[in-house]
């Protein structure tokens, strides 16, 4: 402000007052990030930030990651923060739930959620049970995280979705991303909660890239836990989702938007604790529900959504009842025709959308 | 049976050849007791049991050198375990304790004499059958108590129970056999990382030896040379289940394989501390971990609910108790020594028996802890989290009992909206209903699965 009177006041010519840049309407600086690239800066900035954070797990130091998630990460921190392990899920998922009892703030990363099944008990009991157990003695600070659902052709042993399994315990969090704003906000927030957070993230999606504004890239941008977020205003129809099958939501959402159905697209971002307020505030304003997820369907994500609204004042609101659209109840079959048709696609939301409007 | 005895008495009475104490006569104490404090020996070396060694060039001393001070010390502390679950026993007999119960009368020498090799900003974390332990890191008898019967005042609130008691740098009490093991690696590891100096002291049974996340944790530790202690305490039954039957190789301080192993009498402190500095030392000068196997026993059965006899017999278990009782292994010693007198030893008895009728009487008497407690400590360091039972839970009913109110108010321009049925319908009023149609909102289960899967 000053220098501009001093130029006013000098006699300068306007034309050079004119070419002076503006001072604050520069253009957004938004860049194309995948959603690997997303979690290996969130792991990075962490990773510099709090001396305490270290990851462990198999082939992310030297190998780079399995999913090369931890790309440069060994390179950058060395042997005592990126720590390649042995292939012993259970041992390593103990010795990392050990020292966040002892003050550090260990990132365990499993190669896939599959895996974790066999250190399911350390997750659960040693890890989400603890401080409730100790009466708030003992706080547990990890983060799990590893790709988590559906894959391409991996067949029935690597293919499992564990949104329901974990988000049915109480003591943890459980994080499901589905794009880059997501993986980055979700995986900062989780590594600086004092809590053991369940971080599902999703190998089909870490390809993909999503612009992120400048906001997003700021180092202590964070996404608050237990907040879903509407991705997509709509009136006719609430579809709610976590992980990939937001993308078919939308996609989906695309195709009916041209028959004049406009449908509200909420991203759960959380499993637990789960956002049922705003999934009740959507589904009030438009009175019919769809959910959308990878896993089976039997006591699963959208069975619980399900529930709640019903429970709750939402019921009141409801013109029809809510359809789950969800993975086939099966085991995930290898050859690409039935691995194709066990997994919701686009025309299944159209189908069930247009179902429960009864069209 | 017999040959289960056989065993386990040629184990113990090695440890016994110390013991050949003479109970001084009514003249003696008489004139014993008249004698001031500064008459007593200030200590005393003792020949200690040999060590055997696995991968070790060298094992602890053979000998031990115990201060009247220590004695008293690791006297009183036994004691007090040895009558805290005596107490714990009578307790659950008469269900003031209740849920399991897991009592480690006849071990004390391993908590203690552990205790006695590592400082208490060392860690330690240990199985279900911790009461020991807890007490040996710095809770109190009452505070143990009140959590066994589910008081307020205990050392969890109420919240955790007999085996999820925890105190500073110990880690519980766990529940689940074997866990512990990795959880103290990870402790150790933080040690390590943290630069402190401090190790960790991972203890399991003979029954959780063969679990296989035991062996992970030993690759782990070894190949990232943490400061770790694993200790095995063999107290000969896992449960119901003898050594010999549960496993194939009963030398448990060579299990390690690559890590170097001793093999201690657990039932003699001094032994048991000698060994635990031996281990310490190691452990701190960076060679990576060392695994001890306390050869020690229990009294009881595995828990409350185990009468202890169907699998041994009670010569067996009478037999260790006069041969190889540490309580009684200490006494005799410092009595025979001059370390202390009958009366004093009697004074502390009637001091840590009064201690656990106080702490008993708290632990009946104490509240239970408030129904508010009960969605409490869910979350660490966040506004008291109210889980979803209790988001607008209707006030007359029960918090598991999962109905809500509609309590928010409704902007009137909901009511007053077209359903989105009818704003559909006037997008298509060209089209026909076909003929039999279903009616609305009869999706069954049948023809919606079906649709799922044949668009």
């Amino acid at each position: 402000m000053a220098s501009l009177r001093c130029f006013l006041r000098s006699g300068k010519n306007a034309v050079s007052l004119v070419l002076r840049r503006e001072f604050s309407k520069s253009s957004p600086v938004s860049v194309q990030v995948n959603v690997r690239d997303a979690l290996n800066q969130a792991l990075d900035e962490e990773l510099e930030r709090d001396e305490r954070v270290f990851l462990l797990g198999e082939e992310v130091a030297q190998y780079d990651g399995a999913y090369k998630v931890s790309r440069g990460l060994w390179k950058k921190y060395g042997d005592k923060r990126i720590i390649d392990t042995p292939i012993t899920e259970m041992g390593f998922a103990g010795i990392a739930v050990g020292a966040a009892f002892a003050g550090l703030r260990p990132i365990c990363e499993f190669m896939t959620w599959n895996f974790s099944m066999q250190a399911i008990d350390q997750v659960i009991n040693s890890a989400a049970k603890t401080y409730y157990m100790s009466a708030g003695q003992q706080a547990v600070p990890i983060v799990f995280r590893g790709p988590n659902g559906s894959s391409a052709g991996v067949a029935a042993q690597h293919s499992q979705c564990f949104a329901a399994w974990y988000g049915h315990c109480p003591g943890l969090k459980v994080l499901s991303p589905w794009n880059s704003e997501d993986a980055r906000g979700l995986l900062k927030a989780a590594i600086r909660d004092d809590n053991p957070v369940v971080f599902l993230e999703n190998e089909l999606m870490y390809g993909v890239p999503f612009e992120l504004s400048e906001e997003v890239l700021h180092k202590d941008f964070v996404i608050p836990i237990g907040k879903a977020k509407v991705e997509r205003q709509g009136t006719h129809i609430t579809l709610v989702s976590h992980s990939r099958c937001v993308g078919f939501c939308l996609d989906a959402a695309a195709v009916l938007a041209k028959e004049g159905i406009e449908c509200e697209v909420v991203n759960l971002r959380t499993i637990r604790p789960l956002d049922v307020e705003t999934i009740e505030a959507s589904v009030m304003k438009t009175g019919h529900m769809v959910t959308v997820e990878g896993g089976w369907p039997q006591y699963g994500v959208g069975a619980e959504i399900c529930a709640r609204i019903m429970e709750g004042p939402a019921f009141n609101y409801l013109d029809a009842p809510a359809v789950r659209v969800t993975g086939v109840d099966i085991p995930m079959p290898y050859a690409k025709i039935l691995e194709d048709h066990s997994v919701p696609q686009i025309k299944d939301v159209i189908f069930s959308v247009k179902k429960v409007l009864n069209m | 049976m017999q040959k289960m005895m056989t065993i386990i008495s040629n184990v113990l009475r090695g440890s016994a050849s110390r013991n050949g104490a003479q109970v001084v006569s009514e003249a003696a104490s008489m004139v014993v007791s008249s004698r001031s404090y500064a008459d007593f020996t200030p200590e005393a070396t003792f020949d200690i049991k040999k060590v055997d060694l696995h991968r070790l060039e060298e094992g602890p001393p053979l000998t031990s050198t115990l201060t009247r001070e220590d004695g008293l010390k690791y006297y009183r502390i036994m004691q007090t375990i040895r009558r805290m679950e005596l107490k714990a026993d009578q307790l659950y007999k008469q269900k003031i304790i209740r849920g399991f119960c897991h009592l480690y009368d006849g071990q004390e020498a391993c908590a203690v004499g552990i205790e006695g090799g590592i400082t208490l900003s060392d860690h330690l974390i240990t199985a279900y059958r911790a009461h020991g332990y807890t007490l040996t890191r710095g809770g109190t008898v009452r505070e143990i108590m009140a959590e066994l019967t589910g008081r307020r005042g205990g050392i969890a609130k109420g919240k955790g129970g007999s085996m999820h008691m925890y105190t500073k740098n110990f880690y519980g009490g766990n529940g689940i056999v074997g866990a512990q093991v990795p959880l103290g690696a990870g402790v150790a590891l933080a040690c390590k990382y943290l630069g402190t100096g401090q190790l960790c002291v991972s203890l399991y049974g003979d029954g959780a030896a063969n679990q296989g996340q035991i062996f992970e944790t030993y690759n782990m530790a070894s190949l990232w040379k943490l400061p770790i202690i694993f200790i095995c305490e063999n107290n000969q039954y896992g449960m119901g289940t003898s050594v010999e039957r549960a496993s194939a190789s009963t030398e448990y301080y060579k299990r390690g394989d690559y890590i170097p192993g001793l093999r201690v009498d657990g039932m003699d402190v001094l032994c048991v501390r000698e060994a635990t500095k031996f281990a310490a030392d190691h452990c701190r000068s960076g060679k990576g971990p060392i695994l001890m196997e306390l050869q020690t026993y229990r009294y009881h059965g595995h828990s409350m609910s185990d009468p202890g006899v169907s699998y041994r017999t009670r010569e067996e278990i009478q037999e260790v108790r006069s041969k190889s009782d540490p309580i009684s292994m200490l006494k005799d010693r410092m009595l025979s020594n001059n370390m202390a007198s009958i009366e004093e030893l009697k004074e502390i008895d009637i001091e840590v028996r009064k201690e656990i009728e106080d702490a008993a009487q708290f632990a009946t008497t104490d509240p239970e802890p408030p129904l508010d407690d009960l969605c409490s400590h869910i979350y660490a360091n966040e506004k008291p989290f109210e889980p979803m039972a209790f988001m607008d839970w209707n006030p007359s009913l029960p918090p598991n009992i999962h109905q809500r109110l509609p309590t928010r108010s409704c902007p009137t321009h909901v009511f007053n909206r077209p359903s989105a049925r009818a704003l559909v319908q006037t997008l298509y009023t060209q089209r026909e209903c076909p003929a039999g149609a279903i009616p609305p909102y009869t999706l069954t289960q049948s023809n919606f699965t079906c649709s799922l899967m044949l668009h």
